[in-house]
């Protein structure tokens, strides 16, 4: 028993189900650490997973739907931006109107597009990402069947790492940190904040919805009614749990990712019910967030819309 | 006057641009946004049927939907007022709808005198102490609370599942549902309510006794926010913490206070959904009530008075919604969904008719919130 829930194909699908988290969550990181809250990762997976399958499905073509859903996810990461550093919504309450929004739209637009109530018409397997080896079958075996995975896994762990360039060795990064940190004296040393949040936000919007392309015609052949399922809350948890930092925010993702592959493994088998073992991202979370294992603290200016003097 | 006109200027704005929007997306689906929002307004309002026969229909399933949102939109105003968001009101009234459902259940022999209150305070204790516990961790650890209240839903959900699944399915049921909770644990529809007055109001509407609670915890909200001490010191929390620390009132106990009220106003579903309705835990019943809940607040302004006539305006596009799904070609239910988030955006960023609006009419700029 215990073997078949551990063994190598349990890396293969922890990494799976951890990509859309991981980019959801670096897509979250962007915007927070800008000082902007962005709860609506969820919706803003929503917009790239039902705009992926939906332009893959008339294009026949996945790359272009994978375009078309980045292009989505900063048109409602826009939104967001203009709610919030424009006329200074309350962010969280932005957000949430975002998350309702995307469930509403896509069964809107399915219905008049595939007369469905909810769900775009299956794709083809060709139609829908490939799968990419890294390795040969014949030599080694195990490591081929690990990394043979849609070209949206490998580029989440290459944007893990470019984010973490980016936001630590980079004058962009550091504008970034500084905005969300102290808006004021960043504003004063002559950094406009106005500016730097919108590319916070909008990149944010960019992220998530890869991370719900991923879903729909990576992971699937087609959107669903909610898909992302709490997904885009599990990134922010995980974004939570790993400190804001990349690194920190990918090895969440991968925890998360890990005890989502064994609940699935062990549906059935075990006597530990499945449902206490999708709780643990987010009783881990909240337990980090009290500071009983280790302390997470947000920037310092997340949630304050920031006025010009 | 020109307070109350001036109250309602900015939701009545907001509402008005959603629905400019909702027909331009209408129209771009390809149907007749005037014909959608008449039939929405017939069978949310209407006081007659296609036939011309007087109906309760209309009017009994609109009040029926707000319901659950009068509930949910005091939850988050209160949270509100005390300078919290409690955006975890859809987990609170599963847990309220579940352990009203446990009372009924587990002591469904009972006479009705005690299980009914019986199962209306579980529903409130078990909401109310979900709601305290991002209260705590907030009071104690200082973590936030919209963070926790979401992962909160999602092991409410989790919670309730398991034990609907394992526990309290009938055996061989293929519905995620509880069994049966005893008949002392019903309360009254309004066709049983209104009956000895020689209204004939239809059994099949489930608006209950939850409706008028519902009012009731209206008024005693806002008796308890303008009228009470601790009233006024959650509001004190509210509009500055620091100042009312020094003006010696304890923040953190405020802070759980507020979020433990919230929760049981929130686990109030519960009555209406359990005890009114089905008469069994149904899991997955909600549409959304919690986060719906959000807007009502908002849009009601945060006053209990709003909140009524939001809940209804809510109320009445989730009944409209079913009417536009089954009579229009193109368009489904789900343009509700999308007006509502419209709404909440629009509420939110009040700042956009204010700016836009204070050319005209002097004095606006500055905030009345």
């Amino acid at each position: 028993m215990f073997r078949n829930v551990f063994n190598y194909t349990l890396i293969a699908s922890t990494i799976r189900l951890a990509t859309p988290l991981i980019l959801a969550a670096l897509g979250g990181l962007f915007s927070e650490r800008s000082g902007v809250i962005n709860i609506a990762l969820e919706g803003m997976m929503l917009a790239g997973a039902f705009t992926a399958a939906t332009v893959t499905a008339f294009s026949h073509n996945p790359w272009l739907g994978v375009l078309a859903a980045v292009f989505a996810g900063v048109l409602t990461a826009a939104l967001h931006a203009v709610a919030t550093i424009n006329y200074r919504a309350d962010q969280v309450v932005s957000g949430t109107a975002i998350n309702i929004l995307f469930l509403g739209v896509p069964a809107l637009l399915s219905g008049a597009l595939f007369d469905s109530t909810g769900a775009t018409p299956q794709l083809p397997r060709e139609q829908t990402l490939p799968d990419i080896a890294l390795f040969d079958a014949q030599s080694s075996p195990v490591l081929a069947s690990i990394f043979n995975q849609k070209p949206l896994v490998y580029l989440a762990f290459v944007l893990v790492a470019a984010t973490f360039y980016v936001l630590y060795r980079t004058r962009f990064g550091l504008r970034l940190r500084a905005v969300g940190e102290n808006p004021e004296a960043a504003d004063t040393a002559g950094v406009s904040v106005i500016k730097i949040r919108y590319a916070g936000v909008l990149i944010s919007g960019a992220l998530a919805a890869l991370g719900g392309a991923y879903l729909s015609i990576g992971q699937n052949s087609l959107f669903t009614r909610n898909m992302t399922a709490g997904r885009g809350y599990i990134a922010l948890a995980a974004l939570i749990f790993g400190k804001w930092d990349p690194v920190g925010a990918l090895l969440a993702c991968l925890l998360f990712g890990f005890a989502d592959a064994v609940a699935i493994r062990m549906q059935g088998t075990v006597n530990i019910p499945n449902q206490f073992i999708q709780m643990i991202p987010y009783l881990l979370t909240i337990v980090v967030l009290a500071g009983l294992i280790r302390r997470a603290t947000p920037p310092k200016a997340l949630g304050v819309a920031y006025v010009k003097e | 006057m020109k307070a109350l006109l001036r109250a309602l200027l900015f939701p009545l704005l907001a509402v008005l641009a959603a629905f400019v929007i909702g027909s331009l997306i209408v129209l771009a689906i390809g149907d007749n946004p005037l014909t959608v929002y008449r039939l929405m307004l017939s069978s949310a309002f209407g006081l007659y049927d296609a036939l011309g026969n007087f109906t309760f229909d209309n009017w009994g399933y609109t009040l029926f939907q707000a319901t659950p949102l009068i509930f949910t939109g005091l939850a988050v105003a209160l949270s509100f007022k005390c300078g919290l968001l409690n955006i975890g009101a859809e987990g609170q009234l599963y847990v309220g709808a579940f352990a009203a459902a446990w009372v009924g259940i587990t002591f469904a022999n009972w006479p009705a005198i005690v299980l009914v209150p019986l199962a209306m305070l579980a529903a409130m204790l078990a909401g109310g102490v979900w709601g305290a516990i991002p209260g705590v961790l907030k009071a104690r650890f200082g973590s936030h609370e919209v963070i926790n209240t979401i992962m909160l839903n999602f092991v409410a959900a989790g919670l309730i599942s398991y034990l609907v699944q394992n526990h309290y399915k009938a055996p061989g049921d293929p519905i995620m549902q509880s069994g049966p909770i005893g008949a002392g644990a019903h309360i009254a529809r309004f066709s049983t309510l209104l009956a000895p007055l020689g209204i004939n109001f239809p059994t099949r509407i489930p608006l209950n006794v939850a409706f008028l609670l519902a009012l009731l915890a209206c008024f005693l909200v806002w008796v308890f926010l303008w009228r009470t001490k601790w009233g006024y010191e959650i509001r004190a929390v509210g509009s500055n913490p620091s100042a009312a620390e020094y003006g010696g009132i304890s923040v953190q106990k405020q802070i759980v206070l507020a979020m433990a009220l919230s929760g049981a106003l929130a686990g109030m579903v519960g009555i209406n959904e359990v005890l009114g309705y089905r008469y069994r835990y149904y899991h997955d019943f909600s549409p959304g009530y919690g986060f719906t809940g959000i807007a009502v607040a908002l849009l009601g302004r945060n006053h209990p008075a709003g909140i009524v006539l939001a809940a209804i305006l809510f109320g009445a596009l989730i009944r409209g919604g079913l009417f536009v799904d089954i009579f229009t070609d193109k368009v489904s239910k789900d343009l509700v969904q999308v007006l509502q988030a419209i709404i909440i955006l629009f509420v939110a960023m009040e700042m956009l008719f204010r700016g836009s609006l204070s050319r005209f009419i002097p004095g606006l700029k500055k905030s009345s919130a």
